[in-house]
């Protein structure tokens, strides 16, 4: 879960890391009053759930209130990056005299959190890492005695600060990693953290929360809605509501699976016997009739979807359950569109028996189910 | 488990000490179960909230390897499990994993027993069901497998690929090692760079599910998401390759290449 910026900079404040004075608006009216309250010079920013909107025109700047609310009134409801904007963050505008980078991200391969650091703020980490990696200070935290206040002074010394100043970097440092660790993220990142007069600030946010973590954290019930949700199409976000895992692709093949893998897999077939498919959808282990059920009435329910292929190996998913699903479905639904079912494994004779009484086709091999779902989807004449 | 073969000497269910589930006896303490019965290894089916401290008690209670079948842990838990793992030298296999299975013998894990066979391939997968399915194609040209190994479709994992490839290397039954991957994370370019170093000097045929897969979407495992320009399927591909090994277009040619050129 991606939290925007300003839901980061909540976050962030409450850990005491410093940031701009400013707040949230969805109209030209709040957007207005912040732009009062904060005065002077300011920055008005569009809350969107992806990087890089500074350089798309998502962050501009005003001298005086009215252009403020102006800006604000531009942005909001406008669409960049192919999101809508419903909101806008009005914050003072920051006299910079330096941006720094500062993060914690998991490591995959180390199996921990590693800090990452430069003096080359307020750019991509990627394109530093690619162009300067000498520019960038890595350290891999060892998980079972955390990030230690000495650990945050070596990074900061290495980073080339002394005396105060890096008492003061070090210590923002372990607060970031105190929001890392308490909220579960799998991405903590200040980018630019910018040096001003008045000290260190985050002049942006990033806080990406461990999905698997969510039940630690119900403060963060009533951001998930709008937040990822501005991120999902509207199908994703209805089979979200349905309890599916769910993504939306661009053709018009209707695809089920049982297991991540599988599921991509069975795409990429597909996708090499020249057919383009309309959606993921992972119905994961062990899925009843009504889940299955569910998901085949929810993907047949997509007018883009021309024909659907439901691919399952059984092993704590039974064949026998997985037909009745999908039987149960063409009921409910009376869709006329084509299904090819592959499965195999356990209670398979059961399965395809059920599904032979209901005329549905059943292949053996996901190679010839995928063929024949790509030849049902171009209307083809396959037998 | 117990029809293919496995011991399963103990079930551990707090506030159900003293059941019996299919002749096995249910205790509320590994700790307890120990006194009464003689265990090496664990799997742990417990939700989520629970799994970490399930899989520290069987660490810290001397089993290995312990499996943990458990999908949706957070990272932090997992980072934790094995960091703790590693200092008692205990090997983790997980989480969100199908598990181990030594076909023919014994499996410690929930994969369907018909689709393995006897035999000399080796098997380490990241995904659960494609790896069924990869592993029937293999029973079905007559190889069989001598071990299989399910990693894990989290980011963080207990096993990666090198480790089983190690392992593989001198494990006397396994010929030729089936590969599995799937977008996100380095594992097997990692592992493409110890084939190319040496560390690995069998046959191997891969397989990357995810080529059609959307970046920064979480495809169904909570690892497999291409981030930024890391992680794509084609840069996997083209990694294995450089480094001699089989890179299937399709799961059925796996087995193919392991029957025919590789065999």
């Amino acid at each position: 879960m991606k939290l925007l910026e300003y839901q980061a900079k909540q976050v962030f404040q409450k850990f005491d890391i410093p940031v701009p004075k400013g707040g949230v608006a969805e109209t030209i009216l709040e957007a207005e009053e912040i732009a009062k309250m904060v005065g002077g010079p300011l920055a008005i920013k569009a809350q969107l759930p992806v990087g890089g909107r500074g350089k798309a025109g998502g962050i501009l700047f005003a001298e005086t209130t009215n252009k403020a609310a102006e800006i604000a009134g531009r942005l909001l409801g406008s669409r960049l990056m192919d999101l809508e904007i419903k909101k806008v963050l009005v914050e003072e505008k920051l006299n910079i005299k330096k941006e720094l980078y500062l993060g914690v991200v998991v490591d995959r391969k180390n199996r921990s959190y590693m800090v990452l650091a430069s003096s080359e703020g307020g750019v991509d980490i990627e394109e530093v890492a690619a162009r300067t990696p000498e520019k960038i200070v890595r350290h891999l935290v060892d998980p079972l005695d955390g990030l230690r206040s000495y650990h945050a002074r070596l990074v900061a010394k290495r980073l080339g600060y002394t005396g105060r100043e890096m008492s003061a970097l070090a210590d923002l440092l372990l607060k970031l990693y105190r929001v890392a660790m308490e909220m579960d993220a799998e991405l903590t990142e200040i980018n630019p953290l910018v040096v001003t007069d008045a000290g260190l600030m985050a002049a942006d946010a990033r806080l990406n929360i461990d999905n698997n973590a969510l039940f630690r954290h119900p403060e963060l019930d009533e951001l998930s809605e709008e937040d990822e949700a501005s991120e999902l199409s509207e199908r994703e976000l209805e089979a979200r509501g349905l309890g599916l895992t769910y993504v939306e692709l661009d053709g018009d093949i209707g695809v089920i699976g049982n297991g991540a893998g599988l599921t991509m897999a069975t795409i990429d077939t597909v996708t090499l016997k020249g057919g383009m498919a309309s959606n993921f959808l992972d119905l994961g282990g062990g899925a009843s009739a009504e889940r299955i059920g569910a998901g085949v009435s929810f993907v047949l329910s997509d007018p883009r979807v021309k024909a659907l292929f439901v691919n399952i190996l059984g092993g704590i998913t039974r064949c026998d359950e997985t037909a009745q699903g999908i039987i149960e479905a063409m009921r409910l639904t009376s869709s006329e569109k084509p299904i090819v079912v592959r499965m195999t494994g356990t209670n398979e004779e059961e399965g395809k028996r059920l599904l032979g009484e209901a005329r549905i086709d059943t292949l053996d091999t996901m190679e010839e189910a995928a063929e024949r779902v790509v030849a049902l989807a171009r209307g083809g004449q396959v037998w | 488990m117990l029809e293919y073969g496995t011991k399963i000497v103990a079930g551990v269910t707090p506030g159900r000490g003293g059941d019996e589930v299919c002749g096995v006896p249910v205790y509320d303490t590994i700790a307890e179960a120990k006194e009464h019965r003689t265990m090496d290894a664990s799997i742990v089916f417990v939700p989520a909230p629970y799994a970490l401290d399930a899989a520290l008690e069987a660490v810290e209670a001397g089993l290995d390897p312990v499996v943990v079948i458990t999908e949706g842990i957070p990272v932090r838990d997992t980072i934790e499990l094995a960091a703790r793992a590693r200092r008692a030298g205990t090997t983790i296999v997980g989480p969100n994993t199908p598990g181990l299975i030594k076909p023919g013998e014994s499996k410690l894990g929930i994969m369907p027993a018909q689709v393995f066979r006897e035999g000399s391939v080796g098997i380490v997968s990241r995904s659960g069901t494609l790896f069924y399915e990869i592993a029937a194609h293999v029973t079905r040209v007559g190889l069989g497998q001598s071990m299989c190994v399910g990693l894990g479709g989290d980011p963080v994992v207990g096993l990666d690929f090198i480790d089983v490839l190690r392992w593989f290397e001198h494990d006397e039954e396994t010929d030729s090692v089936a590969l599995i991957g799937e977008i996100g994370g380095d594992a097997e370019e990692r592992a493409a760079e110890f084939i190319s170093e040496g560390g690995f000097t069998k046959p191997v045929a891969a397989y990357i599910a995810g080529r059609s897969a959307v970046p920064g979407k979480r495809m169904g495992h909570a690892g497999a998401i291409i981030q930024g320009s890391t992680g794509t399927a084609e840069s996997k591909m083209k990694v294995l390759r450089n480094a001699g090994v089989a890179v299937g277009e399709l799961p059925g040619d796996v087995a193919r290449f392991l029957k025919g050129p590789l065999g």
